[in-house]
């Protein structure tokens, strides 16, 4: 889609977005380059970008919403067919998570080429959607629904050391910002904005590392070896911590990164960069909020006798089993 | 932080002191770095989003702390949500703690951020002097308020009443 022939002759197509509705520090200090004549005061979210038609007009464009609907479809099927019921707002996460999905590979993928639109794709695809979809609790699902030989593969694969090792904090961490320093600090993205199948191939990659980084992080999915509450914090605190370096980093090479361009607009970078801050903020306060409500809601919550006459209103069996000193957060984990 | 973060102890009905204080710091932390952010980023855009001549080992500093503040927000809230719920807060503890974050946070930023590391200046292109006086001295208060009122209400043995 980025590739195609019969799109606009400059790299850098007609400003889709107002350079000048962001509303924040600004630029700063840097020559702006040029203030758009296009500047409508959409912002970076405005709804006014979807309407440029772009080159995606043939139709092949919205192919990858295709898989976004499937994904929508097969989970919806699941969810009536749950004999126990299935919960409402588990449904409604995983269709805001498909949606978001849609969002990124259907309209802002048929924007002109441009710097801000390829970051609003990552921040959907790589951190937005896959929240919602991991808080649809899938796994969960299909555990319910599928027949018995579908549960033991399930299964066997959760029990995978390789799943273990990819599905650490740590290393889910690594795979979801290291991918994404790795594409903006390398000739990748120039590669991505001439070879379709990489870009697709990079979009996928995004979206699975976000969803295995929110997965460990904060799940309602069973995660074996999960660790404990503090690993989950510090690996959080570093790819965001990582994401925010990297956003600044751009902002201030935004005239040689990412490298390998021909034609290039640093002012749009910039704005590309900061888009990748704040957005990254907002990822990073759900993220947070979805880890601590986790452990906010852990099972088997010790309550403790409140008038000391009365008897503990859960057997105290329970809160030695679940309240050792030694691992204070207690995941709903296998 | 992120140890601190796990409360140790299920006792209930007995005020946690140290975890409601640090609750309280945890929020006044991450409000300070929030109205940071929102009025003088945002707002007044007085401060600059990045400075040419940041050093990089500012902007990595820069990258954990910012990264850290929002953690703190909703970590400290439900924190002290946890505490609340298990009959364990100190509101007087919490108090304290939250002004003591509020103004280290403060004193921080206008002394380690703003000077030693030189990320940032208050505002550009005026007499800097007036701004980092008031900045320090608000930090000041705001700290010295913070350690008063834990040391006041630590200084009142369990017996006094409710704390």
């Amino acid at each position: 889609m980025t590739a195609a022939p019969s799109g606009p002759p400059g790299w850098f197509g007609p400003p889709a977005f107002a350079d000048g509705g962001h509303g924040s520090g600004g630029p700063g200090p840097l020559p702006v380059a040029d203030a758009g004549p296009g500047a409508d005061g959409a912002g970076w979210f405005g709804a006014t970008p979807f309407a440029h038609g772009g080159h995606g007009v043939d139709g092949s464009g919205w192919l990858p919403l295709v898989p976004v609907a499937l994904l929508a479809g097969s989970y919806l099927l699941a969810a009536v067919r749950d004999p126990r019921g299935w919960d409402c707002r588990r449904t409604a996460a995983w269709l805001g998570g498909s949606a978001l999905l849609a969002v990124a590979v259907g309209p802002l993928a048929q924007l002109p080429d441009d710097p801000r639109g390829h970051m609003a794709q990552h921040l959907l695809l790589g951190m937005l959607a896959p929240l919602g979809l991991v808080l649809g609790a899938p796994v969960t699902l299909l555990l319910r629904v599928a027949p018995p030989p579908v549960r033991r593969v399930v299964g066997r694969l959760l029990r995978a050391r390789l799943l273990h090792l990819i599905a650490h904090p740590v290393a889910a961490a690594l795979l979801s910002t290291g991918g994404l320093t790795l594409v903006l600090l390398t000739p990748l993205y120039a590669a991505a904005e001439r070879n379709s199948v990489l870009h697709h191939a990079l979009h996928l990659h995004y979206v699975a590392a976000g969803y295995l980084f929110a997965w460990t992080l904060a799940g309602p999915d069973p995660a074996p070896r999960r660790p404990g509450q503090a690993v989950r914090v510090g690996a959080l605190l570093g790819a965001a911590a990582g994401h925010a370096v990297l956003a600044k980093y751009l902002y201030a090479n935004a005239g040689t990164l990412p490298p390998g361009l021909t034609d290039r607009d640093p002012a749009a970078f910039q704005s590309a960069a900061q888009l990748m801050y704040y957005g990254g903020d907002l990822a990073e306060l759900l993220l947070a909020v979805a880890l601590f409500a986790t452990w906010y809601n852990r099972p088997a919550r010790p309550h403790p006798p409140h008038p000391p006459t009365h008897p503990p209103t859960r057997p105290p069996r329970l809160i030695k089993k679940f309240a050792s000193p030694g691992n204070g957060s207690v995941t709903r984990t296998s | 932080m992120a140890d601190s973060i796990v409360p140790r102890t299920r006792t209930a009905d007995v005020p946690d002191g140290r975890s409601s204080a640090f609750a309280g710091v945890l929020i006044g932390v991450a409000i300070m770095a929030a109205v940071d952010e929102i009025v003088f980023h945002q707002l007044l855009a007085w401060h600059h989003f990045y400075d040419r001549s940041t050093p990089s080992v500012a902007l990595l500093s820069d990258g954990l702390l910012h990264a850290a503040e929002v953690i703190a927000l909703v970590g400290g809230f439900f924190w002290f949500a946890d505490l609340r719920r298990r009959r364990a807060l100190s509101d007087r503890l919490a108090w304290g703690g939250f002004l003591l974050g509020a103004g280290g946070f403060q004193l921080f930023d206008g002394l380690i951020d703003h000077k030693v590391l030189r990320l940032h200046q208050i505002r550009y292109g005026v007499h800097l002097v007036p701004y980092d006086v008031v900045w320090n001295v608000a930090g000041s208060v705001l700290l010295l308020a913070g350690v008063a009122v834990v040391w006041w209400s630590r200084s009142r043995q369990p017996g006094d009443g409710p704390r």
